[in-house]
């Protein structure tokens, strides 16, 4: 199944974007700013594209919208509740414009949404209002969901609770389209990540294909200040690099195996150091995205 | 994919007459809960109708003060619900996302609006039973044909609800909220709602008879103070009103 196809340009908060996204669960990851909202605004219908094309689920989001809305489920990044409503209400309201809606009862259940009793919307906490929103966008059984920053500013637990979810639906054969800018989140739950970056998507791949891809990975080791580092060099393989960051503090960038490993502490032990605190830091998709979308502030 | 899982893609909307009906409950709902929304509802007219029917404030010229009040105080209650509590409202789901949100569901955009109109309407009838109520218990005798009440209040309730939708859907909702009082108070004042027309000057009354709660009072003063038939000029106003309204409300109003 193809979940998305959308190519669209010109327009400066969507830049010549081009996504295809697969059954699963796909991240679109990006600095603020980037046009996550954007894109997946333009997937579920709310802005019509200046130009290119997109589709969902094989249909126009814009044109074929009556077709396409029963089969998607959104969770806005915030609001879209009676402010008077109850959490309990506004699901079974919701749940009520489905076909075939799931219990809501066991849903409200399994997000915690419980406790929100009698309160209204506009008392709840913040963490509530993101799970009944999430809620909100399951309950009619969608094929699709798209979920526009579902843990932003949520507690550990909430956070591990929307994860679950999250997996349960990919169980189930739900794909979710997801934007964050958490990089754990991506990496525990994406199929698929596409890194958007000023409108368009600069990288796309698995977690472990963007991490592997190009990217090196560090050895870090302390010991007595001002070790020989042009020494430490020449023992290494070629394309290495040494260099002592702070004193006493050492970090060997390249391709770091067991092998290098060996290497460095062999030259340590000739030359009567002792490593302490060696360690080894596997490029993380936060490393990734960084070097793609640089590292000064955005707006 | 596991056919049997929790989650399995079951997707299809409900019928559109169990999304309307669902979607009209839940409107009212939130209405008949919202405090601010009874006080201008029901506690104003109300007040207004109680308080200028049994002490003489203003002079309202011959027969019974509720005779001339009770045609007044109806149409109040339908700007109240249909223009000033529908902009308030609209402006602020509008504001919180909730339009965006529902416009996501598979209720449809018209479908919706339909909901907000039902509930508009279960509202008024609640509003003209409780004036008409408290009306007969301070010695109103109405007259008239009742199809002309029927006819001056559901275009009433159309040039209203146009005026209150343009208003919700172009400006904020801090900005609704207070233009919506402020011409409710004027309008109350201004519209031959307690004070009759005639105590304006000349010049403002040809003006102020063309406002919508002006043609909406008079014309149910006509009816049921006077026993006229049909008042067609009143109906004309507020049928102009009624188009120019929704027309524009349907040109401009923006979803978020």
């Amino acid at each position: 199944m193809q979940a998305l196809v959308k190519r669209y340009g010109t327009k400066t908060a969507v830049d010549g974007l081009d996504l295809v996204a697969r059954a699963g669960v796909t991240a679109v990851l990006g600095p603020n700013g980037a046009g996550k909202t954007t894109t997946v605004e333009t997937c579920e219908g709310y802005r019509r594209p200046d130009s290119g094309t997109v589709r969902v689920l094989g249909l126009d989001p814009v044109r074929e919208s009556a077709a396409l809305r029963p089969r998607v489920g959104v969770m806005l990044q915030s609001g879209g509740v009676y402010s008077g409503a109850r959490a309990d209400e506004m699901l079974r309201h919701v749940a009520k414009l489905h076909a075939h809606p799931l219990d809501v009862d066991a849903l409200i259940e399994r997000l915690g949404l419980g406790s929100c009793g009698r309160t209204s919307y506009r008392r709840l906490s913040g963490g509530q209002q993101q799970r009944l929103a999430l809620a909100m966008a399951v309950v009619g059984r969608p094929e699709l969901v798209f979920l526009d920053e579902p843990t932003a500013g949520l507690d550990p637990q909430a956070r591990r609770a929307t994860w679950d979810l999250v997996r349960d639906l990919r169980a189930d054969g739900v794909s979710v389209i997801l934007t964050t800018h958490y990089m754990d989140e991506a990496e525990q739950l994406a199929d698929d990540v596409a890194v958007i970056d000023a409108g368009r998507v600069v990288a796309q791949g698995s977690p472990e294909e963007l991490c592997r891809g190009g990217a090196e990975n560090t050895l870090r080791f302390s010991g007595r200040p001002g070790l020989d580092v042009a020494s430490l060099l020449k023992a290494l393989p070629s394309g290495c690099t040494a260099a002592e960051v702070t004193s006493g503090t050492y970090r060997v960038v390249g391709d770091v195996g067991p092998q290098l490993l060996a290497t460095v502490t062999s030259w340590c032990a000739q030359h009567g150091v002792m490593p302490d605190r060696i360690s080894v830091e596997r490029h993380t998709l936060e490393d990734v995205f960084l070097e793609l979308t640089g590292k000064e502030l955005r707006a | 994919m596991t056919a049997t899982g929790t989650y399995s893609p079951k997707p299809g909307a409900a019928p559109l007459t169990r999304m309307i009906a669902a979607q009209a409950a839940l409107e009212t709902r939130m209405l008949l809960r919202n405090g601010e929304q009874l006080l201008l509802t029901v506690i104003i007219p109300t007040l207004l109708l109680v308080l200028f029917g049994t002490v003489d404030v203003v002079d309202l010229g011959e027969g019974e003060a509720v005779d001339f009040l009770a045609p007044g105080i109806l149409a109040l209650a339908v700007m109240s619900t249909a223009f000033t509590g529908q902009a308030i409202a609209t402006g602020f789901e509008r504001r919180y996302g909730v339009l965006k949100r529902l416009a996501s569901s598979p209720l449809p955009r018209w479908g919706l609006m339909t909901a907000k109109t039902i509930s508009v309407l279960v509202t008024e009838v609640l509003q003209v039973l409780l004036v008409t109520v408290i009306a007969l218990a301070l010695g109103w005798s109405p007259r008239g044909n009742p199809l002309s009440v029927l006819l001056l209040l559901v275009l009433g309730t159309a040039a209203f609800s146009g005026l209150g939708l343009l208003m919700a859907g172009t400006l904020k909702a801090e900005a609704t909220l207070a233009a919506a009082n402020l011409v409710f108070l004027l309008l109350l004042v201004g519209g031959g709602v307690i004070v009759p027309l005639d105590r304006f000057p000349d010049a403002a009354q040809d003006v102020l008879g063309l406002l919508p709660i002006s043609a909406l009072s008079e014309g149910l003063r006509d009816v049921l103070q006077h026993g006229a038939g049909m008042p067609w000029g009143e109906l004309g106003i507020l049928a102009v009103w009624a188009v120019a309204g929704l027309a524009a409300a349907g040109k401009f109003f923006r979803w978020e």
